[in-house]
């Protein structure tokens, strides 16, 4: 962790005080704050894989070497319902690609040395990503990647170790309602991405061919099966974007109905469902 | 075993899957819809894993407290919570609702 700081030579400060730069103590503090909230959320996965029948090392070790949470439940909860190991690692692995891409867009912001870069990697997920895109200048996202990831990877090993050895003591998990704590994960992590209706048609559509296959195919494939949903809805979409040329820019529509006009954020319910 | 099997697959393969990112060349992934389809896996995966397990158990498919454990996480997120309290509600609603023999 004490690597990351080959800095440059006693460059000009990229941050003039005052002008939209940001100071380094308020970087810090954004990063610990992502880091300390998501971090002490490794005590629901301790707990979860425990619960899921999985020993306190393994646990640990998944913690350690995969060190990206929705790819952690994925997996423990495929183990759980007694997937084949290889169907479940490889549900865990589709959900992991994402950071691949976050990593594309952090590779040119931080501008990493060859060298660092695969230690840089194994801290590559949502969290360090959000807070390392929230930086002004170079210097800062450095500095916010660098103590998000510490900070993260700490807390998650430690209160990953900390749930498996609570969950124990616990006894039965489901009578804590524990169970409840993965799914919840998942929704958490789904509800930002829900922006349009490409996503929420995805997401309609995997629930319910996941709802239709389980009965019927083994345990872990029925995720599987869900993901072609992505390709799915991005295939239709082509096809009706081919169809209606959109009209550019503001319509009549938006004049006579000024109400209607820029609400992003103005999401109808219950479509997730 | 198989679950080592299944850590290791998966520990590879997520690092991998990182590393990939900060080593390719800016632009080899950039193509549009690579990217679309990237951004629109995980919300296909997350919605399927957040169905399966709250309404099922092994084959069976049912609604059960984890459902109402879901509902408050929902409630949790429409008032703009923080990560842990979405969760904390969730499990606080499922233990209540088995509590009281649901």
């Amino acid at each position: 962790m004490a690597t990351e700081q080959t800095a440059p030579p006693p460059a000009p400060p990229e941050t003039p005080p005052g002008t939209g730069g940001k100071a380094d103590a308020a970087v810090v503090r954004d990063a610990l704050g992502v880091g300390v909230a998501v971090g002490l959320s490794g005590f629901a996965f301790g707990v979860t894989s425990a619960g899921s029948g999985l020993s306190l090392l393994q646990t640990c070790a998944l913690s350690l070497l995969v060190f990206t949470g929705a790819s952690q439940f994925a997996l423990v909860g495929a183990l759980a319902a007694g997937g084949n190991p290889l169907t479940a690692a490889a549900g865990a692995f589709f959900l992991g690609t994402r950071n691949a891409f976050y990593g594309l867009r952090l590779s040119q912001l931080l501008a990493l040395p060859r060298a660092l870069r695969p230690l840089a990697a194994h801290w590559v997920i949502d969290e360090t990503t959000a807070v390392t895109l929230a930086q002004p200048t170079r210097r800062a996202a450095r500095i916010g990647f660098t103590v998000t990831g510490a900070t993260l990877y700490l807390l998650w090993n430690l209160t990953t170790l900390a749930g498996a050895l609570g969950a124990r003591a616990l006894g039965d998990t489901g009578a804590w309602g524990l169970d409840a704590a993965s799914p919840a994960v998942f929704l958490a992590l789904l509800a930002p991405m829900l922006k349009t209706t490409t996503e929420r048609a995805t997401a309609a559509l995997a629930v319910a061919v996941v709802l239709v296959l389980l009965p019927v195919l083994p345990a872990g494939v029925p995720v599987l099966g869900a993901a072609l949903a992505a390709p799915l809805v991005l295939f239709l979409k082509g096809r009706g974007d081919n169809a209606p040329a959109p009209a550019p820019g503001p319509t009549a529509d938006d004049i006579t109905h000024p109400g209607r006009t820029g609400e992003p954020g103005n999401s109808p319910k219950g479509q997730a469902r | 075993m198989n679950v080592w099997i299944a850590i290791a697959a998966t520990a590879l393969g997520c690092y991998l899957a990182k590393l990939l990112g900060l080593l390719v060349p800016a632009g080899a992934l950039d193509r549009s819809l690579v990217k679309r389809l990237a951004a629109l896996l995980p919300v296909a995966l997350l919605a399927a894993l957040t169905a399966q397990q709250t309404f099922s158990t092994g084959h069976h498919v049912l609604i059960d407290a984890r459902a109402a454990g879901l509902a408050a996480a929902a409630v949790a997120l429409l008032l703009r919570a923080p990560f842990l309290v979405i969760v904390a509600a969730a499990v606080l609603a499922t233990a209540g609702v088995r509590a009281l023999g649901g």
